[in-house]
């Protein structure tokens, strides 16, 4: 017989309104397993907890259940609360009376009490089989991996190293900065990208605590949170030895152990073959934004690709492919409206006598300060905003023409173009999808990396210690990329800031008499935290792996795997209680 | 019959940690008001769901069975939901051929923010089995 006291809480008139708390501790008192029993009108309170360890060490209870709230809410509280009386956490539980009981049905206390019965019932059946557990203590490796050497990579890298810890940043391209490095300009202060990324750059390339890896891609990954391994190949650099030619060198591999790693592997072009109604690849005066970012950069006049001719007609074209599911992609790109006001602005100062239109469907500058600026793309500089989809772009007699419509005036728009710039979708880096699978973090359906929650918990993934940065979990602009990476370095360094780890106890074991090695528990694990002993040719756990599902124990024929507190003769024994 | 007017079916529900226990207490903390008839165990995963868990409701009396668990592509451990929904629809075909009243299994996808969906699953739930009678295993046991 288990020696289990029983805690009722009023909750005030929460509780004790609907649900007979008396009635409760009295029929709690008849059960075999329960020495005690006693309602206390708020059990969270100082004087209620009070009650439970003086109540602990007079009646020497092995198990408590609180009947009152969600565990939700105060288990934790009172797993404390016992601790400090002596008796293990795992020892005690909440019984949700409040939440599933007396909220849910006011109009109805004979059954809200006798429901409330049969629920303390069962959680008593539960903790009598309960074990006393201790959180499990795992070592952590105060190294960072970054995938990507973009701003969001960079901003991240350098955010951990300044805290002093090591980072190794691994980028894909020859050179860092991403994307970055082929922009002309930012928008709002027009100051050159190049420069502001050049000071970003140095600084990641002299810090002392970041190495810096060209040329170089994650190939595997294995471990978990604080401590993973990760190989990483590094295509041969050509400079070192210019006789050999560069595809007869072997690639370089190296080992690394990191604790945790941030994922900032950025974006691509939309593939504008994928956009026929606007020419596809196929005409020469058609640019993306990024290729018009090229044409900024270069000598002063805007030229046409076609024949070196000036530009004086320029047709910005924005939501090409984004917001279209049909055509494109279903999503808001969310930078085009104010990188498309920024180049045009920049058009007009180098060709002023030039006339440049924007296609918008809506103009969306949410953002301090971003509304006034496409305010002076319009004001300012005399760009011609029409609203309407543009529906087809040709060529004819070698100008190329633009077909859209105006629906703030409701005609159809015709313009002969010098050139015409598509503000396509930003789109996952290529290899996407593989890394994640790489990495086990899932991607949407493009292939941007899933955050944990897309609320509460932005920059981290389902997967501990892999964290996001930047445009790689979805589109954003520089600004909002630099914010995230700092979030995922706050993250990391909260991970660092102990010498080891905890995790819960409350995961899978296995009874090895019982198992005959059939591997479906390695099978159906999501986690890979399963494996068949080589020698002893039995089912092992990586405790530090699993996540305590319960999958395994579903899938062991012998229920040999369980999870600890979560036992099948304890749900077995939870089922009898309230039928 | 005297019995059948004083019917009030119970349901055993297993809810998951994440999604359906947390969708629960969601129509608690609202108010909403629902049938007492349901009995709710918390599991951390609607995968974590054992068909013995159900055949034992089942053999014991239980009206009626309602697993809870993530929209699909939610589940907090990645796919464990997916794993209920074969084993349920499995279940329920063996069910079914042993002469079962495989209807009185529910399987049902309620997030942590739908406590209204909860509370009319529940209602739904109630009702459907009013109109069923009591399982007949509960005859079957008795003495």
């Amino acid at each position: 017989m288990s020696r289990i006291g029983v805690f009722v809480c009023h909750c005030g008139h929460n509780i004790a309104g609907t649900v007979d708390v008396k009635a409760v501790v009295e029929q709690l008192q008849r059960n075999g397993d329960v020495v005690f029993a006693i309602d206390y009108k708020y059990m969270c309170s100082d004087p209620g907890q009070q009650l439970i360890r003086e109540s602990i060490a007079k009646y020497q209870l092995d198990g408590v259940v609180v009947a009152a709230c969600s565990p939700a809410m105060h288990e934790s509280t009172f797993r404390r609360t016992v601790e400090i009386a002596g008796l293990n956490g795992y020892r005690c539980e909440s019984a949700n009376i409040r939440e599933q009981v007396s909220w849910v049905h006011q109009q109805d206390k004979v059954a809200a009490t006798q429901k409330a019965v049969e629920i303390a019932e069962s959680i008593v059946e539960k903790v009598k089989r309960n074990e006393a557990l201790e959180p499990l203590v795992l070592p952590l490796t105060h190294r960072t991996l970054v995938i990507g050497g973009g701003i969001a990579g960079m901003q991240a890298a350098l955010d951990i190293a300044e805290a002093g810890y090591p980072v190794i940043l691994i980028e894909r391209q020859d050179h860092l900065g991403g994307r970055m490095a082929e922009l002309s300009g930012s928008y709002l202060n027009f100051q050159a990208a190049p420069d502001l990324l050049e000071r970003k750059t140095q600084q990641v390339l002299t810090h002392p605590n970041i190495q810096t890896l060209l040329n170089a891609e994650v190939t595997s990954l294995s471990g978990y949170v604080g401590n993973f391994r990760v190989q990483v190949k590094q295509k041969a650099d050509a400079a070192e030895s210019p006789v050999m030619p560069l595809d007869e060198l072997q690639p370089l591999s190296f080992t690394f152990d990191v604790g945790a790693i941030v994922v900032a592997t950025g974006w691509q072009p939309y593939d504008r073959a994928r956009l026929p109604e606007y020419g596809g690849v196929e005409i020469p005066d058609v640019v993306d934004g990024l290729t018009f970012e090229k044409m900024l950069r270069q000598g002063d006049g805007i030229r046409r690709p076609s024949d070196g001719k000036l530009a004086r007609e320029v047709v910005f074209v924005q939501c090409a492919g984004s917001r279209d599911p049909e055509h494109g992609v279903s999503y808001c790109s969310k930078v085009c409206c104010m990188y498309v006001a920024k180049q045009a602005m920049l058009y007009k100062e180098r060709v002023p006598d030039g006339q440049a239109y924007v296609f918008y469907i809506d103009i969306r500058s949410a953002g301090k300060n971003y509304d006034e600026y496409v305010q002076r793309a319009m004001i300012d500089y005399g760009v011609l905003y029409l609203r309407g989809k543009v529906s087809r772009i040709f060529r004819e007699g070698g100008q190329t023409v633009v077909w859209g419509s105006d629906t703030l005036t409701g005609r159809a728009v015709e313009i002969a173009a010098d050139l015409v710039v598509l503000a396509t979708p930003m789109f996952p880096s290529s290899g996407s999808i593989e890394l994640g699978q790489l990495l086990h973090i899932s991607t949407d359906g493009y292939g941007f990396f899933n955050e944990a929650h897309p609320k509460l918990r932005p920059v981290e993934t389902l997967t501990a210690g892999i964290y996001l940065a930047g445009v790689a979990q979805g589109p954003k602009d520089i600004p909002e990329s630099v914010s995230q990476a700092s979030g995922a370095a706050a993250k990391v360094l909260q991970l660092f800031s102990k010498n080891e780890m905890t995790a819960s106890p409350l995961v899978a074991s296995v009874i090895e008499e019982l198992c005959a090695a059939c591997g479906a528990c390695v099978k159906v694990c999501p986690y890979g935290a399963r494996q068949i002993h080589p020698i002893w040719n039995y089912a092992t756990v990586n405790a530090a792996l699993c996540q305590g599902c319960g999958a395994c124990v579903v899938a062991c024929p012998n229920k040999a795997s369980q999870v600890r507190n979560w036992r099948v003769e304890q749900v077995l024994g939870m089922v009898d209680k309230l039928l | 019959m005297a019995e059948s007017s004083e019917f009030e079916p119970k349901i055993i529900a297993f809810l998951c940690n994440w999604c359906t226990y947390t969708g629960a207490d969601l129509a608690g903390t609202s108010r909403l008001q629902y049938p007492p008839n349901v009995r709710i165990i918390r599991l951390m995963c609607s995968g974590a769901v054992d068909p013995m868990y159900v055949l034992k409701a089942d053999l014991a009396g239980a009206d009626g069975i309602l697993i809870g668990g993530c929209h699909p592509g939610d589940c907090h451990y990645q796919e464990g939901n997916y794993k209920a929904r074969r084993r349920v629809i499995a279940l329920k075909e063996i069910l079914k051929s042993a002469g079962f009243d495989e209807d009185r299994i529910w399987l049902r996808w309620i997030s942590a923010s739908e406590g209204a969906r909860f509370a009319e699953t529940v209602r739904e739930m109630t009702e459907a089995l009013y109109a069923k009678g009591p399982n007949p295993m509960r005859q079957t046991w008795a003495v």
